[in-house]
């Protein structure tokens, strides 16, 4: 397999030898333990114990909260003394929750059991098996590995990489565990390729680290997968996730997209070894190897250490000298995080601890003018231009330094580890990308606030519109009230004509509410007189109830209709009066108004009488139907004749007054017809016309003739 | 100082001193080369630019309020005042070089807020204000070979305007070869160099030329700069005076002539390469390095100076912030090369 190269890339000294001199040790048993229910990328754990609880080792203390997270579990038996804020190991130097317990120094066990054979449980039981373990990402960053096991739902994994690569100086860690149990690392190698099924499995090593190169090879060797364990050159960063995927497959991942999009999932190999761990033998994440390095102490070494055990036991163990130590280092020299207190506990992902003198790590020079020289460009992997990253961050112009691609940095220091000014130039980024993230976040408060504004003022124009509409519906109730009592002094006050008028105005609103209601009455009348009709037909039951409904319905329904009329002629006798008394004032006043008004009476008029009839008719109809000796009948009859009667009065007035203008009434109504027919003709056949030529022609009249329509129909409208 | 919190925590034994620093050592055999061929004129003037470079760097640090040592210790000032030195004919009189490094420290950097800020290359700022208001004192070059004038006498030329045998200055200087080969009327190019006058003095200008890129080999070596300024500005340069002269002999100059004669080893390798002024990323490098090249070209044919690194240098510094714009290189895991200066890809 060939090894590609990634662009960049520095060559720090290693200072990897001296704690690799002696084996593995155990780490002392500390008085306290201190655990941070926050030790892996995602949500805090969920303490499930009380200040007072006696724990096993390896009992869960705290349950993963959402999909993103890690359970907790007790590293040895003891007491609950406090679950509170403590100093926890982060750059800011902040306390976060954690779960305090004393140790017995006992060590007893819970009851756990291993998986049997973890090929026969279904992949999801085996996904949740290993999150309840508390298995997360121990190689720094702390992902919760059931997450990542997740992968394999929705992406198609076509690589597995192993990544034992452990670039930065002084930290073995990984190199140790390789040298130790390289079994475990293949057997949750098996595991993991049995839930993602990866076509190719790599384990990428550096070729710094021989013993542990040849350990796996035996041990991938005994297993039944095709793991091929590829060696690249010493390089920083190479271990970098991005970095070790260009330099194994040459495939760069896309900015703002995880390897799985390309088909790819890493894994460090503390995890590996950890998931073969809890599943074989059921035992949670509770102990991790530690490198103690540093000129500070008196012999660096590798430490099992069990989580939550504070630095100063480890310092205390490695022998640390006070006086000498000038700076503690979590983590690496290159990427990792200067501690002010010691006395912060070991989690998941701390892989080393540096205690160092100040000839050993001296205080960098203070930094000086960037001349440009162009070296950082060539050693930053991401393929950055660091230096404009640099002037941008220096003068807070965070927009230009987004746009240079800021937030593909991955802080991995090699710029500034080459840099002739000593300019601290991960610190800057840092303080752009911070910048930027708060910019964002304002904004998106802003827009949130924004939002709900809108909203609020929507709200509030609702309410408004709605007691707006509740008031008219109530001025148009007292109106119509008033215009029942205003009816009923009619006889006996004189009154204008505007004031008539604007009550028979009013009148007609209420009237058209009266004929709306009585319509709507009616439709129900006639579904239920339908659903009846069918359920006596069909024999079915409760036909009962349904000709009671009927019953309550047509009574509904004949009342509408009467408080219908009622208004109607409240509305025609007023309208008559008003027409009187404007007729009156139009020998004085022939203003347009009037007139118009007049007209619209009327209008409203000829319409209402005309569906007076109709109605009338179907009513008698119905009645004449369902109970010829009804004495209903008469009356119906009477009422009949008395609409048709006032429906000719009206139709011969309108004769009258079209004639009075000089028109043929009937036959503008026949001249307005054929007009309308002519345009339609004029359109069917513009539309069967067999050529452009021919349509066009035939189009161009259209317009004339629409013309000529719409004038007579508008002088009809003047009289229907 | 500030607290620094942030890793990395160690860093690489290099500082920006060191890197002048091995700038000033490779200039050592080119200077040397000119003080064997040339008299001791050269070293003289370098003596006057180190020392009032510095006074002036002096001076501006502490009219800026600022720490003396931590300032002056980075070299800077005396790269500017190797640069400019070599650069003035080495009897020039010593207010010449006064006063041109007055400007270069001054006015080619400090205004601009010190090292690292200044957009062009402070000793070729120095050279073309001197060259365009003194044209006499900046075009008296002195003729190589063995009657070289001793050191006294270069001291009372400089210093006094005559030396002390009262030989005036005529008696010493001569024109460079670019001079002759520029003005040389209707003759052919061929002609010029089968006459006496270039062939007696080609030759050393030529030793300089090679000293100059010895010096600018081992910096490559040291990686104090990368290969791609140079080599393309030497590249464009060989590449465009071949064409011309393929085309017409005559007329135009050899390419060998254009490399080896006039400043262009020196320009190639030291002064176009100065990082606080030129291109950003390499491959803006590459664009930087072949614009200079071409200019030179243009301006040695075309143009009314017999030797233009210095102009064509100063063009460039110009269009450096538009090269960067478009010279980006494409990051890990972005497509293309941002073409826009808003970010579009």
């Amino acid at each position: 397999m060939t090894v590609y190269a990634f662009h960049g890339g520095i060559h720090p000294p290693e200072n990897k030898l001296q704690s690799t001199l002696l084996p593995v040790a155990q780490a002392n048993l500390p008085s306290h333990l201190i655990i941070p229910v926050l030790q892996h990328i995602g949500m805090a754990a969920d303490p499930v114990v009380k200040v007072g609880d006696l724990v096993l080792k390896g009992q869960v203390i705290a349950e993963p909260v959402g999909r993103i997270s890690a359970a907790i579990h007790a590293p040895s038996s003891g007491r609950i003394i406090d679950i509170s804020q403590q100093p926890v190991p982060h750059a800011s130097g902040l306390e976060a929750e954690c779960i305090v317990i004393e140790t017995d120094g006992a060590e007893t066990w819970c009851e756990y059991e291993g998986l049997e054979d973890y090929t026969q449980i279904p992949p999801h039981k085996l996904i949740d098996f290993i999150r309840s373990k508390g298995i997360a990402g121990m190689g720094g960053a702390g992902f919760p590995t059931d997450v990542k096991l997740h992968l394999g739902d929705d992406h198609i994994v076509n690589t597995l990489i192993i990544n034992a690569a452990e670039c930065e100086p002084y930290i073995t860690a990984d190199d140790m565990l390789m040298r130790t149990d390289p079994e475990a690392i293949i057997g949750g190698i098996e595991v993991i390729a049995h839930l993602l099924k990866p076509h190719h499995i790599l384990i990428g090593i550096e070729d710094n680290k021989p013993e542990a190169i040849a350990a796996l090879n035996r041990a991938a060797e005994a297993s039944a997968l095709q793991i091929d364990i590829q060696v690249v050159p010493t390089k920083y960063p190479s271990g970098g996730e991005r970095q070790l995927i260009q330099l194994l497959t040459n495939i760069e991942v896309p900015s703002g997209k995880i390897p799985a999009d390309v088909g790819i999932v890493c894994q460090n190999v503390g995890t590996t070894a950890a998931i073969y761990e809890a599943v074989t033998t059921g035992r949670p994440l509770i102990s991790r190897i530690v490198t103690l390095t540093g000129d500070a102490l008196a012999q660096p070494q590798n430490y099992r250490t069990l989580l939550g055990t504070p630095f100063t036991t480890l310092l205390e163990q490695a022998g640390v000298d006070q006086q000498r130590l000038s700076k503690l280092i979590m983590g690496g020299p290159m990427m990792g995080v200067p501690v002010t207190s010691p006395h912060i506990p070991v989690i998941k992902t701390t892989n080393c601890i540096i205690a160092t003198t100040v000839e050993e790590m001296p205080a960098p020079p203070p930094a000086q003018a960037c001349i440009r020289c162009g070296l950082c460009e060539q050693a930053c992997p991401a393929q950055l231009l660091p230096q404009q990253l640099y002037w941008f961050s220096k003068g807070k112009e965070f927009e230009k330094a987004r746009q240079h691609n800021l937030f593909d940095c991955i802080e991995c220091g090699a710029c500034a580890y080459v840099c002739p000014s000593n300019i601290p130039l991960v610190q800057y980024y840092r303080f752009a990308k911070s910048e930027l993230r708060n910019e964002e976040l304002e904004q998106r408060r802003a827009d949130h606030a924004r939002a709900r504004f809108e909203a609020r003022q929507e709200r509030l124009e609702r309410e408004a519109a709605e007691k707006a509409e509740k008031r008219k519906q109530r001025a148009i109730e007292a109106a119509a009230a008033q215009a029942a009592r205003k009816k009923a002094q009619q006889q006996a006050q004189a009154e204008t004509a505007t004031e008539n008028s604007s009550a028979a105005s009013s009148n007609e609103a209420e009237v058209k509410a009266l004929k709306v209601a009585a319509a709507v009455a009616r439709t129900k009348l006639s579904k239920a007189e339908k659903a009846l009709k069918s359920a006596r037909d069909k024999g079915l039951d409760g036909v009962d109830k349904l000709e009671a409904t009927v019953a309550q319905l047509s009574a509904k329904a004949d009342e509408a209709q009467a408080a219908y009329d009622k208004s109607l002629n409240a509305n025609n006798s007023s309208l008559e009066i008003a027409k009187s008394d404007a007729k009156c004032d139009a020998n004085q006043d022939n203003s347009p108004d009037t007139q118009a008004q007049e007209q619209s009476a009327e209008e409203l008029d000829m319409k209402a009488l005309k569906q007076q009839v109709s109605i009338m008719r179907t009513k008698l109809k119905k009645a004449k139907a369902s109970d010829p000796e009804s004495s209903e009948i008469a009356s119906l009859e009477s009422r009949l004749a008395e609409a048709s009667a006032t429906l000719k009065a009206a139709e011969d007035k309108q004769i009258e007054r079209a004639a009075a203008e000089g028109i043929d009434l009937k036959q503008l109504k026949i001249d307005a017809a054929l007009a309308k027919a002519a345009v339609t003709k004029l359109e069917r056949a513009a539309k069967a016309a067999q050529n452009d030529n021919e349509r066009e022609t035939l189009e161009a009249q259209l317009p004339q003739k629409r013309e000529e329509a719409d004038q007579l129909a508008k002088k009809l409208a003047r009289f229907e | 100082m500030p607290l620094r919190l942030s890793s990395p925590h160690v860093t690489r034994n290099n500082s920006t001193a060191g890197v002048m620093q091995k700038v000033v050592l490779a200039m050592v055999p080119g200077i040397a080369a000119l003080t064997l061929l040339f008299g001791w004129g050269t070293l003289i003037q370098v003596l006057l630019c180190v020392s009032f470079g510095l006074l002036f760097e002096a001076a501006a640090v502490r009219l800026r309020k600022q720490n003396l040592s931590f300032y002056l210790s980075d070299y800077s000032a005396v790269v500017t005042a190797l640069l400019l030195a070599v650069a003035i004919p080495p009897t020039a009189p010593y207010w010449v070089a006064i006063v041109g490094m007055l400007v270069a420290i001054l006015f080619g950097k400090q205004v601009y807020g010190g090292l690292g800020n200044n957009p062009f290359n402070p000793a070729m700022v120095a050279y073309a204000l001197l060259l365009v208001s003194f044209p006499v004192q900046m075009t008296n070059w002195v003729l190589p070979g063995e009657t070289l004038a001793s050191a006294t006498q270069t001291l009372s030329l400089i210093f006094g305007g005559a030396t002390s045998t009262g030989l005036g200055i005529d008696g010493l200087t001569g024109a460079t070869p670019l001079d002759l080969l520029r003005n040389r009327g209707g003759v052919t190019t061929s002609e010029v160099w089968s006459g006496a006058e270039l062939s007696a003095i080609a030759s050393a200008y030529q030793y300089v030329a090679l000293a100059w890129l010895a010096g600018g080999l081992a910096l490559l070596y040291l990686k104090v700069f990368t290969w791609h300024t140079p080599i393309s500005m030497i590249l464009s340069l060989l590449v465009l005076s071949a064409l011309f002269y393929g085309y017409d002999p005559d007329n135009y100059l050899d390419p060998l002539s254009h490399l080896t004669l006039g400043a262009t080893m020196l320009g190639a390798f030291f002064i176009a390469t100065d990082p606080v002024s030129s291109a950003t990323s390499t491959r803006g490098k590459l664009v930087f390095g072949a614009g200079i090249g071409a200019l030179v070209f243009v301006i040695r044919t075309w143009g009314n100076y017999p030797d233009a690194i210095a102009f064509a240098v100063l063009l460039m510094n110009l269009s450096a912030p538009l090269i960067d714009q478009y010279t980006q290189p494409r990051t890990y895991g972005h497509k293309g090369i941002r073409k826009g200066p808003r970010g579009e890809e």
